[in-house]
C-alpha cells in the first residue's frame, strides 16, 4: 500500500481482514496531506455520520455537521490505531519497479520486493495550473489552493480566485470576507444546494443510489471523472455556497479565463452559458431525486419539493481585467489538483499523465489504485465511498495473489 | 479569400475616404447614430446543412437594407459524413477576417495616398478537432491559431506596406472580435 490515507488506511484494513500480509508505505504522517497540503478553514464537504470505514464510523455528538481538518486527522488516526494498519511513517516511495513475479518498492529506507502494490497516494499531490499563469506580471503575486492557508497570506489589495469548484468558491467567499475585493472567474462547475428537501444534498446522492453509479455504467467516463468538485461548503449553518450567494456577498463573476495578453487577463462571454448548463444540471438532479421519492413512497421522509432561483446573470460582466493596474494583487489558482506519479517507474500512464485503469485495476498485472475521482462508484474520493471500493479491489488483488502464486509460495 | 483591387481613375483604390472622414465628423456629433445592429438569419436545411441569409441591418438611427438579399450556404465536408453543400462556419469565420482586413487595408492605403496594384491575402486557422468531439476538454474548439500572409504590390516601401497591414488590423471589427472575448447570448424563443 502506497499511501495511509483514508483510502489506503480502509484498504489495508480490508486486507488484514482476509490476512494477506502487507505494508502500508507513507511518506509522512498517516492522514498526510490532510495535515498538511489543506487550507486552515477547511471542512469536509459530508455530514459526519457520512464519515463511515471498514469497522470505523463517526461517534461524535454532531452527526449532522461537518468535520475541520484537525477532527479529520484525528478520526483517520484513530482509524489507523484501532485498525493496527502496519504503517510505516515517514517513508516516501522513491521508486515502483516492476520486475519478475511483482515490484521493488523503493523507499528513503530501503527496497521492498511484492508481489502486488496498491497506489493510494491520493488524487491531490499538487495543484494543475494553467499554462497562461506564465504571462502574469510579476507584480501580481501567485498563490494555488495548494499552497493557500487564509487570507492574511495574500498581499492587500483586490484578489481573482480563477475556477469555481468548491475550493475556488470556499477560497472566494473567505477572501471576500476578510474585506477585499474579489473577482472569480467562472468556467464549467457543478452547482448543488447544500439541503434539499430538509435534508442535505450528499445524502440525497447516497440514499437515492446516485452515488452508487458505476464506473461501467457511464457513458463520458473521462469526463465524469473530469468534473470539477460540486459548489459546497461545510459550516455548521449548513449554508449553501453557490454563485448567486457569492454575488450577493459583493464578488464579482467573469466568465472563465481564456488567455492573458499584454497584461490583461481576458475572460470569456459565454459566461450565461455556463451558468445555464449548471442550473439545468442541478435541476436534473433534484428531478432524480424527486423520482426516487415519488417512487418509494417516501414523501412522508423529506420536505416539500423545491427549486432553486437560476443564477443570476451580472449586469455587466467585464471582459477584461488589466493585471498591471494594481487593482488585483494576487490571482488564486483554483484550477484543479493532480495525482504525482513521478517514482512509478511502470508504464501505466496516459499521454495527459492520468493513470490507465479499469476500475482501480492499473494496466499492469498486480498494480491497483483506490481513492482516485469516479474510481469504481461516482462516490469514490469521498470516505464514505473507499469501504466498497476497498473491497472490491481487494478480492481482485486476493484472486491475482492466488492465480499467480505456486501452491504454498507465502503471499508477500 | 483573395481580393483584388484595382485602381479607379477618380480614387486611387475606389475607397471613397472622403465620406467616410465626412461621416466619422458628423458621427462626433451624434454619437447616438453610430450604434449599429448587424443581422443575421439562419435556417437549417438539412443534415449539417444550413442557409443565412443578410438583408436588413441598424444603423444611423433607421432600418437600413443591402441593395440585395445576400445568403451564404454552410456544410461540413464529406469526410465528416456530411454532403459538402457550402463552406464550414468556421471557413467563414475567415472569410470575415480577410475581408474585413482587406478592406480596411483599401482604405488605409487610399487614406495615405498609397496606389495598390494588387492585394491577395492567405489565411489558415489552426484547429484540434479533438476539441469540439469531446475527446479532450482541455483543447479548446475553435481555433487555437490563425495565420494571415498579405502580398501587396504597392507604391510603397516595405516598411509602409507593413504600416497599412498593422493599421487595417488595428481598425477591423472581425479581428478584433476574433482575438477578443465578447458577450453572447444564445436563447430559445
Amino acid at each position: 500500500m502506497i499511501g495511509a490515507g483514508h483510502a489506503g488506511l480502509a484498504t489495508s484494513r480490508v486486507l488484514g481482514e482476509r490476512s494477506i500480509d502487507h505494508v502500508v508505505l507513507e511518506r509522512g504522517e498517516v492522514a498526510n496531506s490532510w495535515r498538511r497540503e489543506r487550507w486552515d478553514s477547511l471542512r469536509l464537504l459530508t455530514p459526519n455520520w457520512q464519515a463511515r470505514l471498514p469497522g470505523h464510523r463517526y461517534d461524535g455528538d454532531d452527526p449532522d455537521g461537518y468535520m475541520p481538518m484537525a477532527e479529520v486527522i484525528a478520526f483517520v488516526s484513530r482509524y489507523a490505531a484501532v485498525s493496527g494498519a502496519p504503517v510505516r511513517t515517514q517513508t516516501a516511495v522513491t521508486s515502483v519497479t516492476a520486475v519478475d513475479g511483482g515490484y521493488r518498492v523503493g523507499t528513503e529506507r530501503g527496497e521492498i520486493a511484492c508481489r502486488s502494490v496498491v497506489l493510494a497516494s491520493g488524487a491531490c499531490n499538487s495543484a494543475a495550473v494553467p499554462a497562461l499563469r506564465a504571462a502574469v506580471p510579476d507584480s501580481v503575486a501567485c498563490v494555488t489552493a495548494f499552497d493557500y492557508r487564509n487570507p492574511s497570506q495574500l498581499p492587500d489589495g483586490g484578489v481573482l480566485v480563477v475556477g469555481a469548484s468548491a475550493t475556488g468558491v470556499q477560497l472566494a467567499d473567505e477572501i471576500r470576507r476578510s474585506g477585499r475585493r474579489v473577482v472569480l472567474s467562472v468556467g464549467e462547475h457543478v452547482r448543488l444546494p447544500r439541503i434539499y428537501r430538509g435534508r442535505d444534498v450528499l445524502w440525497w446522492m447516497e440514499a437515492s443510489g446516485v452515488w452508487n453509479q458505476r464506473y461501467d455504467e457511464i457513458d463520458d467516463l473521462t469526463r465524469a471523472r473530469g468534473l470539477p468538485s460540486p459548489q459546497l461548503v461545510g459550516t455548521p449553518e449548513h449554508a449553501t455556497l453557490d454563485l448567486n450567494t457569492l454575488a450577493a456577498a459583493g464578488v464579482e463573476l467573469v466568465g472563465r479565463l481564456s488567455a492573458i495578453r499584454d497584461g490583461r487577463a481576458l475572460f470569456s462571454g459565454g459566461l450565461r452559458n455556463l451558468f445555464a448548463l449548471a442550473d439545468l444540471k442541478m435541476d436534473r438532479l433534484l428531478d432524480t431525486f424527486d423520482e426516487w421519492v415519488s417512487e418509494g413512497a417516501r414523501d412522508a421522509e423529506v420536505g416539500p419539493r423545491e427549486r432553486f432561483e437560476p443564477t443570476r446573470v451580472p449586469f455587466s460582466s467585464p471582459l477584461e481585467l488589466d493585471l498591471r493596474r494594481g487593482e488585483i494583487r494576487s490571482i488564486v489558482w483554483a484550477t484543479g489538483f493532480r495525482p504525482e506519479y513521478g517514482w512509478l517507474h511502470v508504464p501505466v500512464l496516459d499521454h495527459k499523465g492520468h493513470l490507465r485503469h479499469d476500475g482501480g485495476g492499473v494496466d499492469a498485472p498486480g498494480l491497483y489504485a483506490i481513492g482516485l475521482p469516479l474510481l469504481r462508484r461516482r462516490k469514490s474520493t469521498f470516505i464514505i465511498g473507499a469501504e466498497d471500493d476497498a473491497r472490491d479491489i481487494v478480492t481482485h488483488l486476493a484472486r491475482y495473489l492466488d492465480q499467480t502464486s505456486n501452491r504454498g509460495a507465502s503471499r508477500a | 479569400m483573395a481580393e483584388k483591387k484595382t485602381v479607379e481613375k477618380r480614387l486611387r483604390n475606389g475607397v471613397n475616404v472622403g465620406a467616410l472622414l465626412e461621416a466619422r465628423e458628423a458621427l462626433k456629433k451624434a454619437p447616438q447614430a453610430a450604434k449599429f445592429k448587424w443581422r443575421a438569419s439562419c435556417k437549417w436545411q438539412n443534415g449539417t446543412h444550413s442557409s443565412t441569409k443578410v438583408k436588413g441591418f441598424h444603423g444611423l438611427g433607421e432600418e437600413q437594407k443591402h441593395k440585395t438579399e445576400f445568403t451564404f450556404s454552410a456544410d461540413h465536408p464529406e469526410i465528416f459524413a456530411s454532403e459538402d453543400l457550402g463552406a464550414t462556419p468556421v471557413e467563414y469565420v475567415l472569410v470575415g477576417l480577410a475581408s474585413c482586413l482587406m478592406a480596411g487595408v483599401a482604405a488605409v492605403a487610399e487614406n495615405r495616398g498609397i496606389k495598390l496594384r494588387s492585394v491577395e491575402a492567405k489565411l489558415e486557422g489552426a484547429m484540434d478537432i479533438q476539441g469540439i468531439l469531446g475527446i479532450d476538454s482541455d483543447v479548446r474548439n475553435g481555433f487555437d491559431d490563425v495565420k494571415v500572409t498579405f502580398n501587396i504590390d504597392a507604391d510603397a516601401t516595405k516598411k509602409e506596406i507593413e504600416a497599412l497591414v498593422a493599421q487595417s488590423q488595428k481598425r477591423s471589427a472581425v479581428y478584433d472580435i476574433v482575438t477578443n472575448p465578447t458577450n453572447v447570448t444564445v436563447v430559445v424563443a
